[in-house]
């Protein structure tokens, strides 16, 4: 559980780190809060000769509003998205989801994009990520670009990030009128991945759906929108049976992997079972029944 | 105030036994002050990292060294090939059989120990053991227990092969290790032929792991100049280790010390003598500087003594009224690649003849068999008497299992089966005196703090509304406390305890004892004892352990031996200075000793409450005025043979509330009454109760050690290994009742590991009651919501 020697390096600004990646390429690689990295190279399946620490660039960090969106930097601790005022106010499924993500010291250290850019489907984000319609700054040696998060998340430990780029922030519009959103998530205990779990993002009309946006959370190779499932209840009158049947929609689209978690079977049925639970919890939330 | 009152306010003051004193220990503990092995730091010292084996079963073709020995700062790299001139590439087991101390020509578990790395630092051997290269050939691997005697199964141990035995009598097989049974078979054969009725069950005690929060680890420093060899160990034994070490190593015990400073718990993991201790004696030995070797937590899990794979079949014979007439079980035991199970040297399987349980049952029977398969060697006791666990587990299954068949309720089922108050001592069918026990009342109390009725009805109520709620019942009795000499003994020595006290001429005191504490209290517990039995104040008490150079010789700690035999001893050696201090009192109040009597912390002339010498009065004397032909000085020491093990018992309920659509559990109420006999120190107890209670509940819901069926482990590191946090654990409600032990000098009992024996099937079979009305008679531990959910869901209950 020791890593072979590396090289630590500590940038105090975006150009500075992304200095340090053009140069030294796939040897390098970005330390956000570790909780995913430092293991792997304890375990030495990785091992990068360069390490390349961006706690200390201040301006990754921190959530605001800006020409209507919310702006969160990617090095923002899990524990300030819990503790952001204007999240709670408009866009509370993202604290509400961070405060299942492991444990407090995870949370304190942790960041909303490290959690992102490693595109691990057992973490939280990407799926919250789906679900909200978010949009990730990517900023590289040749500037910066935005990217869906609908286009980010690639395979499992590969998404849209290039070797050389940092994402530096993350951009989410505030919830619209008669819109609720809950995340539910299945863990065997404190600080574990998810067996299953499901972000859903709902618009109602009185008992119609007019718009919905459901994700899974390690239910596949890389964190998913069940397209199908949505289609299920948009547009219609929301009755159990159709909660049902959209959850059904999801166990199909499914393909999770075996592990001391559960079986395929298992994760599936617990995938319909979370999609239902967060479906109902987000109705009520966007006032209907 | 009056005399009665007086008395009263001397016994507060000196703290002593019934005083729920704060512990001792905590102060440095809650500050991050103690001391443990791998804080120890000496002049020189070099770190050791050890090179495992990748597969579960392969012959090692080669190993390349250079590479890592060209590493800067790498001072060697051992193999079994280095060791064997010193005949150490080998050691014996406390179960008689031998362990490869680095893999001799094959490897047999995964993680087997290959060769260590000894360098400047642990960064540069944990660099220096990538770098040691070695060629395997992979060979088939032997997994599951139930095919190791089949004809065609690998074999684990090329070392024994024409071989009869392997240090615990006959074996029929390559891969068997011993048989072991006790009981009239034939007796038992014809109760269950004649009986009304007649259950049975496969069950399962699957592979665990103890998992204490501090893993094992070692520093060993050899004095080339002195011959003289120091160790400081995470050993619950270490008197027991310095002996081992003379034994392999030839050095004189005399110049042999072992040092356990603090320990970080070890619920039997630190029992035996692994791999990486004699490894790094030699390391020291041969290189002259001292050599530290700890574990990761992933070399702790897969490598270091796993508890229980035990694979029963559970079988009671009954009346139809319930009244059980015979009992017959059997285990098959996986000991993995080595039988390094870690019990009395006689006792292949531990106590599991404890299976009988708090039924008086006429005839019994039980056998076990072990095998060898390609997994870590150990077997040990795992916050438990030996096999206790295991043997409680299946009785208190059983009789749900016969309740359930015959439709009788399980709380009824026990009153109906229970030894009797008056029939104690009891003599067991399987060969056991228990010691004292009353049973029902216990039972009654339980059932009224928790409305039991109440519970029943609610649950029936549940039931039609299709929901899922559980209520399990355990009514246990252990034996623990080992032991008797004649009866127990580690490689020879008898499993007696000891305590060295000596009072000081100002009125305090230093107490030495033989076992080891690792979070039980033990330095606030001793000094209670001694407190009352001396009339000294307990803050003037110190107690001192793990020093093999100052402590008298003892067995250590585990097997809930300490109060039994450890503070017998203590109580022992108080008297013995206090009959001393009788005759001082005497001489110095002029009269015959058996003038005076004792009085709380004095001595009193008979009749006279003014003419009166208080223990330190006495204390002082003993150094400067005794009486004519007495040795001055005021100390002694005791080593103490218990004349029997005591038989502490429990009753303990839950309610569990079930999700039928994820399968997971949550216990609503769990409601443990224990009965230790004359109870020292409440909050410890209660304190311990809380720390079984937890690991039983870890146990129960989720920990295993499995493995793929290329005997790859998985799921080696807390990631996946449950240890509950205060998040899972559920409320713990105790409660207790007296029934003093008749043997031990302060009618006590050990306690600590009552609650995981008997709460692991309290929970199981809280779980499976929650089934019973679709049929349901045995699920397998543990009961994660995966597990659970599968049976749900086989079921239909999901829908």
């Amino acid at each position: 559980m020791i890593p072979p020697s590396f090289q630590y390096h500590a940038p105090s600004s975006v150009d500075d780190a992304i200095s340090i990646l053009t140069q030294y390429g796939d040897e390098a690689k970005i330390l956000a809060g570790g909780h995913s990295l430092l293991p792997m190279m304890k375990l030495r399946f990785a091992e990068p000769e360069h390490l390349v620490d961006i706690n200390n660039i201040d301006s990754l960090k921190g959530i605001r509003e800006e020409n209507g969106m919310i702006v969160i930097g990617a090095m923002t601790s899990e524990s300030a998205l819990i503790a952001s005022a204007l999240l709670q106010e408009k866009c509370p499924l993202l604290p509400e989801a961070a405060k299942l993500i492991a444990d407090p010291q995870v949370r304190n250290r942790g960041t909303i994009g490290g959690d992102i850019a490693h595109g691990d489907p057992g973490n939280d984000h990407p799926a919250l990520m789906l679900a909200l319609d978010a949009r990730f700054t990517l900023v590289g040696p040749n500037g910066s670009r935005e990217v869906e998060a609908s286009d980010f998340f690639l395979g499992t430990f590969y998404t849209a990030l290039e070797a050389d780029e940092i994402m530096t922030e993350i951009r989410i519009a505030p919830q619209a009128a008669n819109t609720g959103a809950s995340y539910h998530k299945l863990k065997r205990k404190t600080g574990d991945f998810a067996t299953a779990a499901a972000a859903v993002v709902i618009e109602m009309s009185g008992d119609t759906c007019q718009s919905a946006r459901i994700s899974l959370t390690n239910l596949a190779a890389t964190a998913f929108r069940a397209t199908e499932a949505e289609a299920v209840l948009v547009g219609q009158t929301i009755s159990d049976e159709l909660i049902k049947q959209a959850a059904a929609k999801v166990m199909e689209a499914c393909d999770p992997a075996e592990d001391l978690r559960g079986d395929a079977e298992y994760k599936t049925h617990m995938g319909g079972e979370m999609t239902r639970r967060a479906i109902k919890d987000a109705i009520k939330r966007a006032g209907g029944n | 105030m009056s005399a009665a009152e007086d008395t009263l306010e001397r016994q507060d003051q000196l703290q002593g036994i019934g005083c729920s004193r704060k512990r001792k220990e905590d102060p440095r503990f809650i500050q991050g002050k103690g001391n443990y092995v791998d804080d120890v730091k000496l002049p020189g010292m070099l770190c050791g990292a050890i090179v495992r084996s990748p597969f579960a079963h392969a012959k090692i073709v080669s190993i390349n060294k250079e590479k890592a020995l060209a590493l800067p700062g790498v001072h060697a790299v051992i193999t079994a090939d280095d060791l064997k001139p010193l005949g150490l590439h080998w050691m014996p087991t406390l179960a008689g059989d031998t362990q490869a101390v680095l893999a001799d020509e094959k490897v047999a578990f995964q993680q087997q120990e290959v060769a260590m790395v000894v360098a400047d630092d642990r960064y540069i051997a944990a660099d220096g053991a990538e770098l040691v290269e070695v060629e395997y050939e992979v060979l088939p691997a032997l997994v599951d227990p139930h095919k190791a005697m089949d004809d065609d199964a690998p074999i684990i141990r090329d070392d024994l092969v024409g071989k009869d035995e392997a240090g615990q009598g006959k074996r029929t097989h390559n891969n068997h290790i011993f048989t072991w049974d006790v009981g009239d078979k034939d007796a038992t054969d014809r109760a269950f032929d004649n009986a009304e009725v007649t259950v049975r069950e496969e069950i399962l005690n699957p592979r665990v792991h103890p998992s204490p929060l501090e893993t094992c680890g070692c520093v060993a420093s050899f004095d080339k100049i002195n011959g003289a060899l120091t160790v400081y160990i995470t050993s619950q034994a270490p008197h027991i280790v310095r002996t081992v070490i003379t034994l392999l190593s030839g050095i004189a015990e005399s110049k042999v010390r072992v040092i356990s400073p603090d320990i970080g718990g070890g619920f039997g993991n630190k029992v035996g003598v692994y791999p990486g201790y004699v490894v790094a004696i030699v390391s020291s030995i041969v290189l002259g500087r001292p050599v530290k070797w700890i574990e990761s937590r992933i070399d702790n899990i897969s490598t270091t003594a796993f508890a229980r794979d035990y694979h029963g079949i559970g079988e009671l014979a009954a009346d139809k009224n319930g009244v059980i007439k015979a009992l017959r079980f059997s285990a098959l035991a996986d000991h993995g690649a080595f039988n390094a199970h870690a019990q009395p040297t006689k006792w292949p399987a531990g106590l599991f003849s404890i299976c009988t349980g708090s039924y008086d049952i006429p005839v019994a029977y039980a056998r076990v068999d072990g095998v060898y398969t390609n997994k870590a060697p150990g077997g040990v006791a795992y916050r438990c008497s030996f096999r206790v666990t295991e043997a409680v587990y299946l009785i208190e299954r059983m009789i749900d299992v016969l309740a359930q068949k015959l439709d009788i309720d399980k709380a009824e089922i026990r009153r109906r089966n229970f030894i009797k108050a008056e029939q104690f001592p009891y003599q067991s069918a399987l060969g056991w005196e228990y010691d004292s026990g009353n049973y029902l009342p216990a039972l009654e109390k339980v059932l009224e703090a928790c409305d039991y009725e109440g519970l029943r009805k609610e649950q029936a109520e549940k039931r039609a509304k299709g929901e899922l709620m559980g209520i399990g019942l355990c009514t246990f009795t252990e034996i623990v406390g080992a032991g008797p000499s004649k009866a127990c003994d580690v490689l020879g020595v008898g499993m007696f305890d000891s305590c060295e006290i000596r009072v000081h001429p100002t009125g305090s005191a230093i107490a030495r004892m033989g076992t080891i504490t690792q979070g039980q209290g033990h330095q606030t517990t001793y000094a209670q004892i001694i407190a009352s039995e001396l009339g000294l104040s307990s803050d003037d008490i110190q107690i001192e352990e793990g020093d093999t150079d100052t402590a008298p010789y003892g067995l250590g700690t585990y097997g809930s031996r300490s109060t039994p035999v450890g503070g017998a001893a203590t109580a022992m050696a108080a008297r013995t200075i206090r009959a001393k201090a009788q005759k001082i009192a005497a001489h110095l109040l002029e009269v015959s000793p058996d003038d005076v009597e004792w009085d709380v912390d004095r001595f009193q002339v008979k009749g006279n409450p003014d003419a009166v010498k208080t223990m330190k009065e006495v204390a002082w004397a003993a150094y400067n005025n005794v009486p004519e032909g007495m040795e001055m000085g005021l100390e002694t020491v005791n080593y103490y043979d218990p004349p029997n093990f005591t038989y502490p018992f429990g009753i303990y309920l839950c309610v569990v509330d079930i999700d039928r659509h994820t399968g997971e559990t949550s216990i609503r109420r769990f409601y443990a009454l224990d009965d230790c006999g004359n109870r020292i120190n409440p909050m410890i107890i209660e304190g311990q109760i809380h720390g079984g209670l937890n690991e039983a509940f870890a146990v129960a819901m989720g920990q295993l050690i499995s493995f793929d069926e290329d005997g790859n482990l998985q799921g080696n590191s807390l990631m996946d290994y449950f240890i509950p946090t205060f998040v899972e654990t559920p409320h713990w409600e105790t409660d207790y009742t007296v029934t003093p032990s008749p043997h031990h000098p302060l009618g006590a009992k050990g306690v600590a590991e009552s609650p995981h024996v008997g709460g692991i099937p309290c929970f199981s079979n809280a779980v499976i009651d929650a089934f019973a009305h679709k049929g349901v008679t045995h699920v397998n531990m543990p009961h994660t919501a995966f597990n659970v959910w599968k049976t749900i869901h086989q079921l239909g209950l999901d829908n």
